[in-house]
């Protein structure tokens, strides 16, 4: 990264004129012992420049710790300027040098008894930034002082400080008495030292949540409304934020501190506005709903949400995912308001989706003719997701306003006319739920839905369709041969739809048993017999056991009145929405998750104050809002998490890192041990299924060749047999019953006795050559190319081409970071200059001892390309195979176990399609590439081949490869421990196995 | 609270980075560049979480602007505080763009230190700001401690947008009225949706602390009144579209934090000490009886499948007196679209392949006029199954009166400290009403 700024001041040096960006630009490789000369001088000027290029060089995130002595030595000066300078650099490194450090405090000390108030705040303020501890002792003699100084600007800055202080050393805050100086602030003369106090003693009191710090009574709330109205819009910020957390002793000083706040809402800064309306919103519960100025309050909180629209279109994000909120809590608030929820043309699509949302929630009888002509026009637009959503909708509208339904069903038919296919699709799944709604209705549209039947790839509209016709079967005249049509391709259908599938041939079968024996004969046994799925199994057993015993029963069960669906969907659960209320105007309420849920650690729940019911029991919020927790929190953030965690600051020396271990074991944590920690994290793993029990199901009479339990023995058998079927269960084989693990790992013994031989190595892989950078794009310069490992080093193949007219030299190459740190092994060769219209092959070896950073894809590279013209940058991805180094074979014992070891959540499945080799030549094709076959085993024609490969960080990769004979899709599936490069390996399987 | 603030350029690399509090590491400046500034899809939202920690951006020309935090903020407040800080930039140095902010490193850093302080936004009036942050870096020397009091007092003070002691030989003020009326009208010409969203932006060069008072023909004030205000209202010039109404019906207003806004909620009068040079004075939104300046009649008609015809009708709908300048009609054609050709009775028009729009420009139209274009529009055949979305038909235009039907009634100066008077002022008022999206469906 700081090469690339160099780069790129080099660049911008030719023209740039004498300013500030000068300091961008020097970097040469003496530069730390040049800048220490620099900062020793004795010219001011001279030293002041010095300063700047190092915290120039700080910002590009250069390391220029070194410096520090020289730094602090600049620090006692009388020009303002420096002063600043060299204090941020202090904030940055102080506690990577602690020792040193120290040598300010001296000046802070000075500093703060300057008779100039500016000096005196900015050391104090500096000091409290500075998480060392021996200088926070020496802090507080002069932040007591800074606390009572006579200028408000010191004690404003002051009391911040006290924050900064708690934070670093919550018990010497404590101990100092500075809790009780910072409450009397609260009272101050001045303002701006009121709203910071008051941020300040509400930061504090958040980590302590039953100390009585911001003990809110009638005097201080008088106290903070005053300040109200003479502090900046951040301070009326901090102030309508702590008021938010008061409980109104009646009704009576509810509405006079309401009173009071009402003028905020004029106020030019939305963020004024929104803490504003969280205070009146919390306010209002105690309220009296029959009160006059009830009435008045909620008239007087539409006009501002509205004005919160016309600002940009971030703070209207903001807004509208409140007023969302609001709009749950308040129906009546906005409900006239529906017009100014119309998408225009070029909001920007994340207004667009949340305009949307509340529109739908305001539909209602009165606005619904506009509402449908608005959602008519939106199914028409470019961007996808908002089409969807706009169709999805109008279903939405039918469901919740029963007058409009007819209309919205003809709209529905007129879009799919339109024959887009998503949004036949989209509508197909509302229309499903309309007819859930309101039975024996509408089915005359049956017909037209039929017509679309081949065009529905998606899983959801499939199942949507099928539910449809097994519903209706008895009207479609041909349901039986519409279901048959899904049926012929059971297996690759996703389990919503096999599910679907199955209920809806077996409601058939109740309707029209006659003619359709057959069919749910076939679809039981598909379900029961060749299906990994405990759900689709386990009720298709439910199923035909029914039918064999009591078809009465059954069509009671199956064919069963429906309960009705809700009109309001997506609503926020109440409790949730309680304490969202609370929460306006924050993350949270953008969020919609409570704050726990994306903060560490602490904090209580803040629910309304109540009037009515609503929030009687505490443990119901709390438990609601842990439930929360529990499912929000994305397992891909944690993971990132651990990656951010990391300190991936470059080490402090220049030039290439040592080739130790040390950067490869960074990478292995980066991949590997992140993700250990996550997976250790995730302590709940899927319920096993307990086989044992289950076939205990008594034999069925239509059954012509396997009865269950023989079915399920056949299931064990496969169990034992092939390890990838374990993930099928959904159980981690690790946590398997110890009578079952048994069978299993002896089964794969055996297997691997049968391991066929490894045959010869042919040509490596090595994938075509592709434009990485476009001639277009590079004053001329065109780079194509590939990457290939040959004898064990990575080699960047290029065709560098010169379409320019005039002569290239002084190419050079350099790597962005990237997921597996490869990084050129020597420089660019290219010796002679090259002529207009000619062409050089470049070979770059490479190496994996680079900087690591994870890259999206993970096999992109970023590339800069220099020569005498420019610096160009492009991005080129490489097969991840060039990293499977040539000692990837692993020994059968230790796959074994690890296959066992690696959780079923961590594996993928991939279909490669139309490859035509045999097994043996596949095996082959993939050793050229360090894809090593421990195993083989043949069960029905079928060939398993049991694979492993190694990265060159370490991470090994579990594969089992399924080749049917005459069959030209191959199912490979990928175990590691991370899995996030499965997909890659599967390009590279699929790459290889091509070629 | 804010845990730190970064400034990209368009490529990803950082130019400014200050980070405020011990929660947020370097590595989150890395984060956002790889998840948002490198993604590959679209920005979906203003607000991006990644591994529990929360990146707030907004974007100027090519310059991304970053606000990191770990914890529960307030995030209006946060993208006010972007806002504000990219204002106080633009008043320091211009454009914010990459060269500038490299140019200006070292301010930036003292600003965020001073506008910023553990997180929370202290104050970032740009006048008070430039009392002692100062590109020069040498004022702090030379202040005496009666200007060091002043200075302190007045960036914590309840007046923190003005100081003391601004004296002008000739006081001067000018009001500018800058309206954006904003419509969606159906085919058929029914009003889908119309508002105007108004500015009242001042200039103000009064000395001293002068106190002003601004009225204007608020509905709610004017009825207060009763018929002795209104027809003292009535001899005044009428600058409106000719619909002679005395009074608007404000839907909402917010005021810059000069105004005191409890007096305005209690008794509706505008009263404030204004601070010194450019800024605005308030914002307001109306929806009723608004003045829509043009009329779009849009016919269009598919011949075949490979021919559209389109006729557009313009009628301007003010007094004949004005004229409106700066009139531009937006045609969408079809992306097949092969050939155009277009007559217009007024104005020029061309077809702009690159926009898919034909585009007919107006200098000047007088009120209650109306003209006309036409055009053909040559399809080439596609059996691209997805029907062309006709996005609506749009108008630029400007106007010399406030579509809302404001008017200013007065703004009075008073300053009792200093001898002047409210007739000493030199006052100047401007009405001006332009577009904002104003779009017809066809």
């Amino acid at each position: 990264m700081q090469e690339w700024a160099n780069q790129l001041c080099e660049n911008r040096q030719f023209g740039s004129k004498m300013t500030d960006s000068k300091y961008f630009t020097t970097t040469k490789k003496g530069e730390i012992f040049e800048l220490k000369a620099e900062l020793n001088s004795d010219k001011k000027e001279k030293k002041k420049e010095a300063v700047k290029k190092v915290i120039a060089s700080m910002t590009v995130g250069k390391d220029v710790s070194a410096l520090f002595p020289d730094v602090v030595n600049c620090m006692q000066t009388d020009n303002l300027e420096l002063k600043k300078l060299v204090y941020l650099y202090l904030m940055n490194y102080a506690k990577s040098q602690p020792d040193m450090a120290i040598m300010a405090v001296n000046t802070f000390v000075k500093d703060c008894e300057d008779p100039n108030p500016l000096i005196r705040a900015l050391a104090v303020r500096t000091m409290g930034c500075i998480r060392v501890d021996k200088i926070t002792e020496y802090l507080c003699e002069p932040l007591r002082k800074c606390l009572k100084d006579e200028d408000p600007y010191v004690r404003k800055t002051a009391a911040v400080c006290v924050a900064k202080l708690h934070d670093i050393n919550a018990q010497l805050v404590e101990d100092q008495g500075f809790l009780d100086t910072l409450k009397d602030l609260i009272s101050d003369s001045n303002p701006m030292v009121v709203a910071n106090a008051v941020a300040a003693l509400s930061e504090i009191a958040e980590s302590h949540p039953n100390s009585n710090l911001m003990d809110l009574n009638p005097q201080t709330m008088n106290k903070l409304l005053t300040a109200l109205n003479e502090c900046t819009e951040w301070g009326q910020i901090f102030i309508l934020d702590c008021l938010a957390n008061y409980t109104p002793r009646d009704d009576r000083e509810s509405q006079s501190i309401c009173e009071r706040v009402t003028p905020r809402l004029s106020h030019a800064n939305s963020a004024v506005v929104l803490s504003a309306v969280k205070v009146l919103m919390k306010f209002m519960e105690m309220l009296p709903k029959d009160l006059d100025y009830y009435g008045t309050l909620l008239k007087k909180l539409a006009p501002p949400l509205v004005t919160l629209l016309s600002a940009e279109p971030e703070l209207q994000y903001v807004a509208l995912r409140n007023i969302n909120l609001i709009v749950q809590r308040r129906p009546e608030i906005l409900k006239h308001e529906m017009k100014v929820f119309f998408v225009k043309y070029n909001d920007p699509i994340y207004v667009k989706l949340e305009k949307l949302d509340i529109m739908i929630r305001l539909a209602s009888q009165a606005n619904i003719a506009q509402v449908l002509a608005e959602l008519k026009e939106y199914a028409t637009e470019v961007d996808v997701d908002f089409v969807r959503k706009a169709v999805r909708a109008i279903g939405r509208c039918a469901i919740k306003v029963e007058q409009s339904a007819e209309r919205c069903v003809s709209t529905l038919l007129d879009l799919i006319q339109t024959k887009v296919n998503y949004v036949v699709q989209e509508a197909i799944v509302v229309i499903k739920d309309i007819f859930r709604k309101y039975p024996n209705k509408y089915e005359s549209v049956i017909a037209t839905l039929c017509e679309n039947l081949d065009s529905l790839d998606e899983p959801e509209a499939r199942a949507a369709m099928i539910w449809i016709v097994g519903e209706y079967a008895e009207r479609i005249d041909n349901a039986d041969e519409l279901l048959e049509s899904f049926l012929e391709g059971f297996h690759d259908e996703s389990t919503q739809v096999q599910l679907q599938l199955r209920t809806a041939i077996v409601k058939l079968f109740l309707k029209k048993p006659t003619e359709t024996q057959e069919l749910v004969q076939q679809v039981l046994s598909l379900a029961t017999q060749d299906s990994d799925n405990p759900d689709l199994r386990d009720r298709g057993y439910i199923y035909w056991r029914l039918l064999s015993t009591d078809p009465v029963a059954a069509k009671e069960v199956v064919l069963a009145e429906k309960p009705l669906i809700s009109e309001e969907t997506d609503l926020i659960e109440p409790t949730l929405l309680e304490e969202l209320i609370c929460h306006i105007g924050t993350l949270a309420s953008v969020y919609h998750k409570p704050p726990s849920a994306f903060v560490e650690g602490r904090g209580q729940h803040k629910r309304l104050p109540g009037s009515g019911g609503s929030s009687e029991s505490p443990d119901a919020v709390s438990a609601g809002a842990a439930n929360e927790v529990a499912a929000v929190i994305p397992s891909q953030g944690d993971l990132l998490g651990d990656l951010l965690n990391l300190d991936l600051t470059p080490p402090a020396t220049t030039g290439p890192p040592p080739h130790s271990g040390g950067m490869q074991l960074g990478a292995m944590d980066l991949l590997g041990g992140g993700l250990d920690s996550l997976m250790g994290d995730e302590s709940e793993p899927p319920p096993i299924p307990l086989r044992s029990d289950t076939p205990r199901s008594p034999p069925l009479p239509h059954q012509s060749s396997s009865s269950p339990e023989n079915s399920l023995t056949e299931l064990g058998g496969d169990l034992g047999g092939s390890p990838a079927m374990g993930a099928g269960f959904g159980a981690a084989p690790a946590a398997m019953p110890p009578a079952f693990s048994a069978p299993v790992s002896g089964g794969l013994e055996d297997l691997f006795d049968l391991g066929g031989g490894v045959g010869m190595p042919l040509g490596s892989f090595c994938p075509p050559k592709t434009v990485w950078l476009p001639a277009m794009k590079a004053k001329g310069l065109e780079i194509s190319g590939t990457f290939v490992r040959r004898a064990g080093v990575i080699q960047m193949e290029m065709t560098i081409t010169n379409k320019a007219m005039s002569v290239m030299t002084g190419f050079a190459i350099q790597f962005n970071r990237n997921s597996f740190g490869l990084a050129p092994a020597g420089p660019l060769q290219v010796l002679t200059p090259l002529s207009p219209n000619q062409n050089i092959e470049v070979s770059l070896p490479l190496n994996t001892v680079g900087p690591v950073m994870k890259m999206e894809p993970l096999n992109n590279l970023q590339v800069a390309i220099k020569n005498n013209i420019d610096v160009f940058y492009f991005s080129c991805q490489y097969p991840i195979s060039v990293l499977f180094v040539e000692d990837g074979k692993m020994e059968r014992q230790v796959f074994l176990a690890t296959w066992k070891d690696i959780a079923n959540e961590n594996e993928s499945q991939f279909q490669i399609k139309d490859c035509h080799l045999n097994s043996d030549t596949a095996s082959n094709k993939l050793q050229t590439s360090n894809i090593f076959t421990i195993a083989k085993r043949t069960v029905d024609g079928q060939d398993m081949l049991y694979q492993s490969m190694k990265l060159t960080n370490g991470i090994w990769v579990l594969a089992e490869l399924k080749i049917q004979a005459g069959n030209p899709n191959y199912t490979v599936s990928l175990k590691c421990r991370a899995p996030e490069v499965s997909q890659c390996v599967f390009q590279s399987y699929e790459a290889v196995l091509k070629n | 609270m804010i845990g730190g603030l970064f400034i990209y350029n368009h490529k990803g690399e950082v130019l400014i980075s200050r980070v405020y509090r011990d929660d947020i590491g370097r590595n989150a400046v890395d984060a956002f560049r790889v998840n948002v500034i490198h993604a590959r899809q679209q920005v979906r939202s203003p607000v991006t979480n990644i591994a529990r920690t929360s990146f707030f951006h907004v974007k100027r020309s090519n310059i991304w602007l970053a606000a990191v935090t770990k914890q529960n903020v307030n995030a209006a407040m946060v993208f006010e505080f972007l806002y504000k800080m990219c204002d106080v930039m633009t008043a320091y140095f211009g454009k914010i763009s990459e060269e500038n902010i490299k140019n200006n490193f070292v301010l930036i850093y003292e600003l965020l230190d001073e506008i910023l302080d553990f997180g929370y936004p202290q104050n970032s009036e740009t006048g008070a700001l430039k009392t002692f942050i100062t590109q020069q870096g040498i004022k702090g020397q030379l202040q005496t401690k009666e200007e060091q009091s002043q200075i302190t007092s007045q960036v914590t003070g309840q007046i923190g947008w003005r100081r003391e002691g601004i004296k002008y030989r000739r006081n001067e003020l000018f009001l500018d009225v800058l309206e954006s009326v904003n419509l969606l009208m159906s085919p058929q010409g029914q009003v889908l949706s119309a508002h105007v969203s108004g500015r009242v932006v001042m200039k103000s060069y009064l000395s001293g602390m002068p106190e002003c008072k601004f009225g204007m023909n608020d509905k709610i004030v004017i009825d207060k009144q009763g018929k002795g205000g209104a027809s003292d209202d009535a001899g005044k010039s009428d600058l409106g579209g000719g619909s002679g109404k005395q009074s608007i019906a404000i839907d909402d207003c917010t005021f810059h934090q000069c105004v005191r806004l409890s007096k305005f909620d209690s008794e509706r009068s505008i009263s404030f000490i204004p601070p010194d040079g450019e800024y605005e004075l308030m914002r307001y939104r109306t929806t009723k009886d608004i003045i829509l300046p043009f009329r779009v009649i849009p016919l269009v008609r598919e011949v075949g499948r490979t021919k559209l015809e389109v006729k557009v009708v313009i009628k301007s709908n003010f007094k004949p007196s004005l004229l409106a300048q700066k009139i531009e009609v937006r045609i969408p054609t079809p992306l097949n679209t092969s050939g155009v050709q277009v007559i217009c009775m007024k104005g020029k028009a061309k077809y702009k392949a690159s926009e898919n729009a034909i585009v007919w420009k107006i200098k000047r139209m007088a009120g209650m006029k109306e003209s006309q274009i036409s055009a053909e529009i040559e399809l080439l055949p596609t059996n691209d199954k997805k029907k062309w979305a006709r996005p609506p038909i749009s108008m630029n235009f400007e106007v010399p009166f406030a579509p809302s039907g404001l008017k200013v009634r007065y703004l009075k100066v008073f300053e009792s400290k200093l001898n002047y008077s409210d007739h000493d002022v030199i006052k100047w008022v401007r009405y001006i009403g332009r577009s904002g999206i104003y779009e017809t469906r066809c």
